[in-house]
């Protein structure tokens, strides 16, 4: 029989629609504002008399909350508020009740029911033009971490070229590779194979001019964008760690090509607070563990770092035998029991002070120390009695870990006896963040006001719907009931579209919705094609439901190729472009995608559902009659 | 059906096109794009001003400071102010300036958006979208070249390029501002246009499989006619979408919606006349469509 679906395609259409409607239906709840409590230091809990404290601040400025929550395990806690207005006060009076040493973060905490986020279904992330916030682009330099590691490389061959007594010139040239210059060819040959050995990533080079017998060694390529990659993940790990601070609930840190990290920081206006802590400086210092019988004014006492040895303390002496300046790599490692090591790297005047200070000190214990720039806030009153919050710097030293001396040290040593791989990783990642870290400069910053990103959404909405409502206009009236199935279609792609973007967890941006309304134009087509052969059909003088029949047989394969050229199109924006050409290119092939799926199965569904399988003299099209 | 003589006017077509692409190309190379920050770096604040906005005044406050050649407009309502810095400024003239309108004015300067955008970016960006868009031709090139046929993967082509260096054109000649929605707007267009050459190629196949008559021009006539309906009304509701998202979308998105416009309106123009015109000049055949399959078993059948 003629244009009937089995009922599994029913039910396979009713399937997909149903599942769309159900992970579509989170946008519909709209978020409330809110502030999240969290500790700066990782072992605060937060329970419930810090939240009273900050209820109560609340109350006092006449603030009006809900529904506070502490999750399980006391790292946060979340305060919902009623009016997005408040939201500001709300966090400065909240960071004045409960003082430093907590983060008190802007949030928009979601409303979805709980029986939908238990099916995993939550609302789309807003893109910064439409929640307002921050984002920056950082360049990380990466010639100036190449130029350090020629330096370092400069030094070393000069040093082990003295402790072998080897007697040459070494300089550098323009090019930054080391050239060593010799008087004979047999000194020549002893000091390219010491090199060879010492740095095996260097290719090395034998130049003969007169009477000079010259070693060059330059770096690989593979050296140089390791060199960069090191560079620019040091510097993401370290503003990771930062962005923390700044008290945002859902930022993101992200590489972007060889040498950019973009950073987005929603619901932040203050760029010059923000700029500066992603900016800030960490440090490191090696400092021997003082001993027993030391006076007190040699020696100071510091805390550990790390939660689970939160409380244990060290005293440490004074003197600083390296900092973190001198540092030039620390990686995660394996010693060759397969025990979990951490090698670091000092450049050549850390090795000789780290040799000098440990040749008598074996056996005794070394601390390294985490110095980060922290602020603590002052309130004081302004003459005209307004209090102004200012921030005063204070460095935080705390200890990362104290290791055994085992043996004099040089410029390359372990860390070992480490329990497990991830405690290693973690220890190298801290080292590498207080090493000096090649430069960064901004090279591209946006704020977006809040107020714009509201109206941003209002404005979007507002024209999806007015689009909407007129492509529906006209597909009705040109097309009758073929084009009421058009359009229920239409709505339904509306719904898959957010349906999979949500899944997805594709972030909603302006572009983004201006992908949605070309969309819902471009959507129809499908359609259009296959009603406009369907007309073709009946003047060429077929039953109504053949031309039905042939119909959709014919158009398909035409809708295929269009959508295809146009989806490599829309793959190529996503894979080529950045930010919002981005949002824009997500968008417009999910919308393709689910296009092509109710303008062909769902109206087929519809049309066989209302035609199918009885007798029909006419078919309601439109079009001039026949 | 009364068959519409397209292919008739292919002459006056051609000239027509002909003349859009000297002064787009014109107008590119002797006034250029006019820009937009994402390209050429500098500084753009905007801000809201609680009551209507003295721009001569704001112009006064900037003039000869450290804000020296600013460029101060209005930006959609009387209230919104856009200003743009030249390149050279440091990112951290964007908060500073915002600062100096609000200490000068006695209501609220409400901070929309700051962009900053470094000299480095500029010109890789730009490089980018071009290889994007050659890429995208390239591609898609292939595809209908392996899909249809050679000559039409040609035709489609031109049909793209005509319509991106005619979108560019009307950018250039009106002088609006082209930022990177523009440039995605550009590559819908070629997404778009492409449809819709895609859809008449497709008919132009079918009938020359189909139909026993074999005059290039008839055929492509009559699949001109029979798709005529579907392409315009496509067009209608995409330009019907884009017209809301131009009057509605606000200030942001205006420049995108635009430049769609533009496109749609001229590949519905160019999947006719340019890309069906090229059909002809390459002189497209019964042959080039035959199934290959089909192809060998039919010499078979010639020979004697």
């Amino acid at each position: 029989m003629l244009n009937k679906y089995p009922l599994w395609k029913y039910l396979i259409v009713l399937f997909v629609i149903t599942i769309g409607l159900v992970y579509a239906a989170p946008n519909l709840f709209a978020p409330d504002p809110a502030l999240q409590i969290t500790g700066e230091n990782s072992a605060q809990v937060i329970d419930e008399a810090i939240l009273s404290r900050a209820t109560r601040a609340l109350e006092e400025a006449g603030i009006e909350h809900f529904d506070e929550l502490i999750d399980e395990n006391g790292r946060n806690a979340l305060i919902r508020l009623r009016s997005a207005e408040q939201q500001l006060t709300a966090q400065a009076r909240v960071q004045r009740a409960l003082g430093d040493g907590f983060i008190i973060a802007l949030n928009l905490a979601p409303t979805t029911p709980s029986w939908l986020s238990a099916l995993g279904a939550q609302p789309m992330k807003l893109g910064l033009d439409l929640s307002g916030g921050v984002h920056f682009k950082l360049e990380v330099d990466v010639e100036a971490a190449t130029e350090r590691r020629q330096e370092y490389y400069l030094n070393a061959v000069k040093r082990a070229l003295r402790e072998k007594r080897i007697r040459g010139m070494v300089s550098m040239d323009k090019q930054g590779r080391v050239v060593a210059r010799f008087r004979s060819e047999s000194q020549r040959e002893e000091a390219r194979s010491l090199i060879a050995e010492n740095h095996p990533e260097l290719t090395l080079e034998r130049l003969d001019e007169g009477d000079n017998f010259s070693v060059r060694a330059a770096m690989t390529e593979q050296t140089r964008s390791e060199i960069a990659d090191y560079a620019v993940s040091q510097n993401l790990t370290t503003i990771r760690n930062r962005v923390n601070e700044l008290g945002v609930s859902e930022p993101l840190v992200q590489r972007q090509g060889k040498n950019r990290i973009v950073v987005e920081l929603p619901g932040i206006q203050d760029t010059a607070e923000a700029k500066r802590i992603l900016g800030k400086v960490a440090n490191l210092e090696f400092r021997l563990v003082a001993n027993m019988d030391a006076p007190a004014s040699d020696k100071q006492q510091f805390e550990y770092r790390s939660a689970d040895r939160a409380g244990m303390k060290e005293w440490l002496e004074r003197d600083v035998i390296i900092t973190g300046e001198r540092v030039s790599n620390a990686q995660a490692s394996f010693d060759q029991n397969g025990r979990p090591n951490v090698q670091i790297s000092l450049d050549s005047e850390g090795g000789s002070l780290m040799s000098r200070a440990t040749r008598n000190n074996v056996k005794r214990r070394m601390g390294v120390l985490f110095i980060e720039r922290k602020y603590r806030t002052r309130y004081e009153q302004q003459a005209d009695g307004t209090e102004v919050a200012v921030k005063i710097p204070y460095d935080e030293r705390k200890l990362l870990t104290a290791p055994v001396i085992q043996s004099a040290l040089g410029a390359q040593f372990q860390i070992t006896g480490l329990d497990s791989p991830l405690e290693s990783s973690e220890l190298a990642l801290m080292l590498r963040a207080g090493a000096l870290a090649a430069p960064i400069s901004f090279v591209e910053e946006r704020t977006i006001g809040p107020s714009l990103g509201a109206e941003n959404i209002r404005l979007g909405v507002k024209s999806v719907q007015y689009g909407l409502a007129l492509v529906v206009l006209f597909m009705v009236l040109y097309y009758r009931v073929f084009g009421v199935f058009a359009v229920v279609a239409l709505s339904f792609n509306l719904v898959l579209l957010l349906a999979f973007m949500s899944l997805l967890g594709a972030t909603l941006t302006l572009p983004g919705i201006a992908g949605i309304v070309l969309t819902v134009g471009m959507a129809v087509d499908a359609n259009v094609l296959i009603f406009s052969r369907i007309r073709e059909e009946i003047r060429d003088g077929r039953s109504p439901q053949m031309a039905i029949h042939s119909g959709y047989d014919a158009a398909l394969s035409t809708i295929l190729d269009a959508n295809i050229t146009t989806l490599i199109v829309a793959v190529i924006l996503y894979a080529v472009g950045t930010g919002p050409i981005k949002g824009f290119a997500v968008t417009l092939s999910v919308g393709i995608v689910t296009s092509m799926f109710t303008a062909i199965v769902g109206t087929r569904a519809m049309v066989n559902l209302f035609y199918g399988g009885r007798k029909v003299k006419s078919l309601a099209i439109g079009g001039p009659k026949s | 059906m009364k068959i519409i003589n397209f292919m008739g006017q292919r002459k006056l077509a051609m000239a027509f096109s002909a003349i859009l692409l000297i002064v787009a190309i014109g107008s590119l190379v002797t006034k250029q794009l006019n820009w937009g920050l994402d390209f050429t770096g500098g500084t753009l604040v905007e801000v809201h001003y609680s009551e209507t906005a003295n721009l001569t005044e704001i112009r006064g406050l900037l003039e000869g400071g450290t804000f020296d050649g600013a460029i101060v407009v209005s930006f959609g309502s009387d209230q919104d102010v856009l200003i743009r810095l030249p390149q050279g400024h440091s990112d951290k003239s964007g908060p500073a300036l915002v600062e100096l309108l609000q200490d000068n004015f006695a209501g609220t300067v409400e901070l929309r958006r700051i962009e900053f955008v470094g000299p480095q970016v500029g010109d890789e960006l730009r490089e980018q979208g071009g290889l994007a868009m050659l890429l995208a031709l390239g591609l898609v090139m292939v595809y209908i070249a392996f899909r249809f046929q050679f000559k039409f993967a040609v035709g489609a082509v031109s049909g793209l390029v005509h319509d991106v260096i005619v979108t560019l054109g009307f950018f250039s000649v009106i002088g609006l501002e082209f930022d990177l929605t523009v440039l995605a707007a550009l590559l819908a267009v070629i997404g778009y246009s492409l449809n819709d050459t895609i859809v008449v190629a497709d008919r132009i196949r079918e009938n020359f499989r189909k139909l026993r008559r074999s005059d290039p021009v008839e055929i492509i006539n009559i699949s001109l006619t029979e798709t005529l309906s579907r392409t315009l009304v496509t067009s209608l509701t995409t330009l019907l979408v884009l017209i809301s998202l131009a009057v509605f979308g606000g200030e942001m998105i205006n420049g995108f919606a635009l430049a769609l416009i533009v496109g749609v309106a001229i590949g519905t123009y160019s999947s006719i006349y340019v890309s069906a015109s090229t059909l002809l000049l390459l002189k497209v055949n019964k042959e080039d469509l035959m199934i290959p399959v089909k192809e060998g078993a039919e010499q078979e059948e010639v020979l004697p």
